[in-house]
């Protein structure tokens, strides 16, 4: 398949330069050489088809990026592995993805980033881009070799959803990170008044006896990080926004010159503290889910472009750890597969073009990760061939056998979503390809 | 899979599955309780005090959490009905040492058994259970939430309701008082659902803002910090307990100023109707939220909830597992 490849009567989407055009492309030696028409024109001189891909109806477009996804090693092999893991990527034409450094042991090490990315350098493996620890074991007390880590491959640093606590040691940890511009990427997250909380502090909480975790846990801590970063000059990204009075707060230190960047997930981009229902532990999330008015806040906010990426979160769970009372149950939702499905039925309801929804899910986190300038993210010509095709008119039944994710835990189980995944190209490999009928060889 | 979207305790055709908390339950199923249990309140009368209606079915009482009280009302219930009661008191502990809340269930409903009554820490757990049941084809397994975290207690609620209806008569003209650390207490949101439910025109809550949840008011309810304010004109005083562990720290200074502020006193108490009901569901800390003059004076009727509680756990057990 690694040269000379044709998709053929697609429409192509390109968010990067707002592209959506019907147009063929062309694939050769992993890399994108050229769009054109169905009768070659647009291909380089000498191109020879080997292979055609029918694309006739679906959408052609760059392979989505992904800010965060917990593969579960190393250290938590029992609840996914590698395998299983990027089988959910390759399915959910996700191409490139971050993950974050809380693993057991946690990517504190040079030589933990190491392996993890030779393990995962596999030609139907996404590309995989750790995010180190910011503090070693996440302690929050001491910081890690950053420069270490970012040459081991690690492009980010962060706490996952462990908070540094001491502002000491966080404003020493963004200060260092500034002086080799390293990002930092941080959840903010009140740690006292998140404490034992597992649910929006609001009338669900209340009227189901379950702890609440007010928005000011989230609020409280966004003013720590943007005021520490005015100080260090640090390129912060905060990840998993919950609320709208915290996104209010990064529009307006945008405005006054700060520079910050945030993300949602797709749980709270569709979901509220309502979806709890009777105690439903699928709808246990770290952040909690919270209410109508934050949601429509977040679902503007992502298509305003105020919030710059849509974010799977993936988590992986086993039974085990969601088939437990409400507030015992692990938090998070299996997310790699529905992150496009989710992306299209969030752009469907607010009416948006694709170039701006599919944006959120391509070129605008690859710019994050920092891997846009790079051709990620993007349709570029003579860039690696990571390519998404998508039936936009296909469902998707969200079931436990449908999805190749080890993890089977996400409240959206049960839900038909929009969209389904035909080809997921990774540097011109076929990494997923729901069938092969459509694919001749010439 | 777990269903967890439609609520566990009603069948297709509205009928009473499971009791796992009175939000949501139509005012007839809960009127139905309160007839039932008024016979079986009888049956104490009796020389033999036992009625057939449960022979040889198997109530276990599975208790995750430790309550003498309210599982010795639970066993008593049951053997009034002839029932076979078997007690199991799992704290924590052993269950942190290896087998899941379900796992338990599933030896226990092995051993064929008709019904749990469970109590657990964890706000929620009964109904992990009758959705677990309901997954595997087991509904004829019957769930009582005897306490549930801090979100139910729906048989301490009904119990509650049939004490107002025996002292009041009608739920439709009063004003009704919950005094105490409402956000931790499960008693609390039973009692508010089962009073609005029953169509009590006001229902206050009074407390200070530290032991009140967020969005309160919007279960339809009436806030009052002030304790004077809040009882007067009311004909129901219904106290809770505070729990040892909250008196001193960040949400109370000291029992003692608690009691100042917020502890049922004879002058406090003076502000309510002259016919006002005093209620708790126990154990009481005299001294800390109810002073002793009122605990045994002439308008409490504690002991009676107490006596009333069986037979509308017996009305329970009996409408869930008589057939």
């Amino acid at each position: 398949m690694s040269s000379g490849l044709h998709i053929k009567g697609g429409r192509l989407v390109d968010p990067a330069t707002k592209t959506d055009i019907h147009a063929d492309l062309f694939i050769a030696d992993g890399r994108l050489v050229g769009v054109g028409d169905h009768h070659g024109n647009g291909a380089p001189a000498g191109f020879e088809v080997t292979s055609v891909l029918d694309a006739t109806g679906c959408v052609v477009c760059p392979g989505l990026v992904d800010l965060s996804a917990r593969l579960r090693e190393p250290g938590f092999e029992y609840r996914a592995t590698l395998e299983s893991e990027m089988a959910a990527a390759a399915a959910g034409g996700v191409t490139s993805l971050a993950c974050p450094p809380d693993t057991d042991p946690v990517l504190d090490e040079p030589g933990l980033v190491e392996m993890l990315t030779h393990r995962a350098r596999l030609p139907e493996f996404a590309r995989v881009h750790p995010v180190g620890a910011l503090t070693v074991g996440l302690n929050g007390e001491r910081l890690t070799e950053m420069a270490e880590l970012s040459e081991a491959g690690c492009v980010a640093f962060g706490q996952a959803h462990r908070s540094i606590v001491d502002t000491q040691v966080l404003l020493r940890a963004l200060q260092y990170a500034a002086t080799f511009d390293f990002p930092v990427w941080l959840q903010p997250q009140d740690k006292f008044l998140s404490r034992k909380g597992v649910a929006h502090d609001g009338e669900v909480a209340a009227r189901l006896g379950l702890a609440g975790i007010p928005v000011a846990a989230e609020t409280i801590a966004i003013a720590s990080l943007l005021e520490l970063v005015r100080i260090t000059g640090t390129r912060l990204h905060l990840r998993r926004i919950s609320s709208a009075a915290g996104l209010a707060m990064i529009v307006a230190a945008r405005s006054a010159g700060i520079n910050v960047t945030c993300e949602v997930t797709i749980n709270h981009l569709h979901l509220t503290d309502l979806d709890i229902g009777y105690f439903n532990a699928h709808a246990r999330l770290d952040p909690p889910l919270r209410s109508q008015n934050d949601r429509e806040a977040l679902r503007a906010g992502l298509a305003s472009g105020a919030i710059n990426a849509l974010t799977s979160d993936h988590t992986p769970v086993d039974d085990d750890g969601k088939q437990m009372p409400f507030e015992e149950a692990e938090t998070g939702a299996t997310g790699l597969e529905l992150l496009l499905p989710l992306t299209l039925k969030w752009a469907a309801e607010m009416e948006l073009p694709l170039t701006t929804a599919l944006a959120r899910v391509t070129c605008d986190p690859a710019r994050i990760i920092g891997t846009f300038n790079k051709g990620a993210g993007q349709l570029k010509l003579g860039a690696a061939a990571d390519v998404c095709v998508f039936d936009p008119q296909a469902e998707f039944l969200v079931s436990r056998d449908n999805l190749k994710s080890q993890g089977k835990n996400t409240p959206f189980l049960g839900l038909t979503l929009p969209g389904r995944v035909r080809y997921t190209l990774i540097d011109g490999h076929l990494a997923y390809g729901e069938t092969w009928s459509d694919i001749s060889t010439t | 899979m777990l269903d967890t979207a439609a609520n566990p305790q009603l069948n297709a055709h509205g009928e009473l599955l499971h009791l796992l908390s009175i939000e949501g339950l139509p005012r007839d199923v809960l009127m139905r309780i309160l007839d039932t249990a008024v016979p079986f309140s009888e049956v104490a009368e009796r020389e033999v005090k036992k009625v057939p209606l449960l022979r040889g079915k198997s109530v276990f009482n599975l208790f995750f959490e430790n309550s003498t009280r309210t599982r010795t009302t639970f066993e008593i219930a049951a053997k009034r009905l002839s029932a076979d009661v078997i007690n199991l008191n799992i704290n924590t502990s052993s269950a942190s040492k290896g087998e899941s809340l379900l796992d338990t269930v599933d030896n226990l409903a092995a051993m064929q058994a008709d019904m749990f009554v469970v109590r657990h820490a964890s706000s929620g757990a009964p109904y992990l259970i009758a959705q677990h049941l309901a997954a595997t084809q087991r509904e004829h397994i019957r769930v009582i939430n005897a306490g549930d975290g801090r979100h139910a207690h729906p048989t301490q609620g009904l119990l509650d309701m049939y004490t107002i209806r025996h002292y009041k008569k009608d739920f439709t003209n009063l004003t009704i008082a919950v005094v105490g650390d409402i956000l931790h207490s499960r008693v609390a949101r039973s009692q508010i659902h089962a009073l609005i439910t029953l169509g009590v025109p006001e229902v206050r809550v009074i407390a200070p803002k530290t032991l009140l949840p967020i969005g309160v008011e919007r279960m339809g309810v009436r806030v009052f910090n002030d304790m004077k304010e809040g009882l007067r004109g009311v004909d129901v005083v219904m106290m809770l307990r505070l729990q040892n562990e909250r008196m001193q720290g960040a949400l109370l200074p000291s029992p003692q100023e608690y009691f100042k502020s917020y502890g049922l006193t004879p002058e406090k108490l003076a502000l309510a109707k002259p016919d006002a009901i005093v209620m708790h569901p126990g154990p009481m800390n005299r001294g800390v939220e109810i002073d002793s003059a009122v605990a045994d004076g002439k308008q409490a009727v504690i002991l009676p909830q107490v006596t009333f509680g069986i037979a509308v756990r017996m009305a329970v057990m009996a409408m869930l597992g008589g057939g």
